[in-house]
């Protein structure tokens, strides 16, 4: 079975990363399992851990009031759930609910946290494996707000 | 005189024997020559101008059939006056069809190769029938990787043929849509998102993608983060038609005539003028 610190450096969100750093992230880390339907964090609840996921499914969902919860998008293997760890005021804008199984690495993002501010060269080692992972998120963001398969595309 | 010998300006009457609703405002009609001739042949990727009579011409892509089945299929969405026109038509009633026209998939040239089809929306309808001439000689590529994007689960197109496609022809079908309730277990997001979810060797990969513009240029910047070459990248372009044979000028890209020199055009050589707002 493989080590917590074997699967994150092998996963690219870690490529790279130092040796040293990798410890002390593997530190912060533990495994979690969800079951289907189970929720991981709810909107407004506070921020403070971020997950790699392994295996599974995971909706981020929105529910507007007397409405029915709408997915706005999905995580699935081996990418990245969260970022609201990283941002003042560490807080969740959205339901993460898993869809199926999923098995994940949760990472304590307030111990990350603390440690960043400590040392910084630590933190641009984050953000900038982080930034690329929020700029996605957007440019999806962007392509579902253009409703482009509408009526008017 | 049958529909190979006329003049490619002349409508040839096609009767309807078929009509298949795909989901609430797209359908398929699939269309035989009038007189009992043999359709003409066509490759993946062409289309026909169908025409409604007395009330206008569209270009529509061929989906179909399969491979040694009758008929040629036309996908379809009703979304203007010809198209709507089209809808009201009943099994036996009679369009008016040109072509085929235009260049197809690289089915040939990508022996021996991966396989990504990338669709958004309609955009299936014209990979559908390079899906077809893949899975005839499935033998003959590496993986085949469909990944489809649509706006919500109910517009996904050719839904029961997802399972066959995974199930007997080991193809990787992922789809995902833009937004969805809890009913939907799938994937939500654009389909760009899905590239990096799909195993597949980069350099040794043919890429068809077919979609609204801006989608292509998304999954174009995507399959270029997992480094598939450029000259590997294949896309159907669109813009108004009319004469679907250069004449009229009205589908110029550029240099090009999407309706002679496309709709298939490779990446690389339409890139300097994809996404130019003037163009």
């Amino acid at each position: 079975m493989k080590s917590l610190e074997s699967i994150l450096a092998h996963h690219p969100f870690f490529e790279g990363l130092e040796a040293e750093y990798l410890a002390l992230i593997t530190g912060c880390a533990s495994n979690v399992r969800f079951e289907a339907g189970q929720f991981i964090y709810r909107q407004d609840e506070e921020a403070n851990m971020f997950y790699i996921i392994r295996e599974g499914k995971v909706a981020l969902e929105v529910c507007p009031p007397g409405k029915q919860p709408i997915t706005v998008q999905t995580v699935s293997d081996g990418e990245i759930l969260g970022w609201a760890w990283l941002v003042p005021p560490y807080h969740w804008q959205f339901d993460a609910q898993a869809v199926e199984l999923t098995r994940a690495i949760v990472l304590d993002g307030r111990c990350l946290r603390t440690k960043c501010g400590e040392d910084h060269t630590l933190g641009y080692e984050l953000l900038s494996r982080l930034l690329p992972v929020i700029g996605q998120t957007m440019e999806a963001t962007r392509l579902q707000l253009l409703d482009i398969y509408g009526n008017n595309d | 005189m049958g529909p190979l010998m006329q003049s490619p300006m002349t409508p040839w009457p096609y009767r309807i024997q078929k009509i298949i609703r795909e989901t609430h405002d797209t359908f398929s009609l699939d269309v035989a020559p009038k007189d009992g001739s043999a359709p003409v042949t066509f490759q993946p990727g062409q289309f026909n101008m169908l025409y409604a009579f007395g009330v206008g011409e569209v270009p529509i892509s061929i989906s179909g059939p399969k491979p040694g089945s009758q008929g040629m299929i036309h996908t379809i969405r009703d979304v203007g006056t010809v198209t709507h026109a089209l809808h009201r038509l009943k099994k036996d009633q009679i369009v008016g069809l040109r072509g085929p026209f235009g260049s197809a998939w690289p089915i040939e040239e990508s022996k021996g190769q991966d396989i990504i089809i990338m669709a958004g929306g309609i955009g299936l309808a014209p990979l559908r029938s390079a899906l077809y001439a893949l899975l005839e000689q499935r033998d003959q590529f590496g993986e085949i990787v469909l990944l489809y994007g649509a706006r919500k689960p109910e517009d996904l197109l050719f839904t029961k043929e997802f399972e066959v496609w995974r199930g007997k022809y080991g193809v990787q079908v992922k789809l995902t849509v833009d937004t969805a309730d809890r009913e939907w277990h799938g994937n939500v997001g654009v389909v760009n998102t899905l590239v990096q979810r799909a195993t597949f060797d980069p350099m040794n990969t043919v890429a068809m993608i077919c979609g609204p513009e801006v989608m292509m240029r998304f999954a174009v910047l995507e399959l270029k983060r997992r480094e598939v070459p450029e000259e590997q990248i294949f896309m159907t372009m669109e813009r108004n038609m009319k004469c679907a044979v250069g004449f009229c000028g009205h589908c110029q890209f550029g240099p090009v005539f999407i309706c002679k020199d496309g709709p298939v055009f490779r990446y690389d050589r339409v890139k300097q003028f994809f996404g130019v707002r003037e163009i």
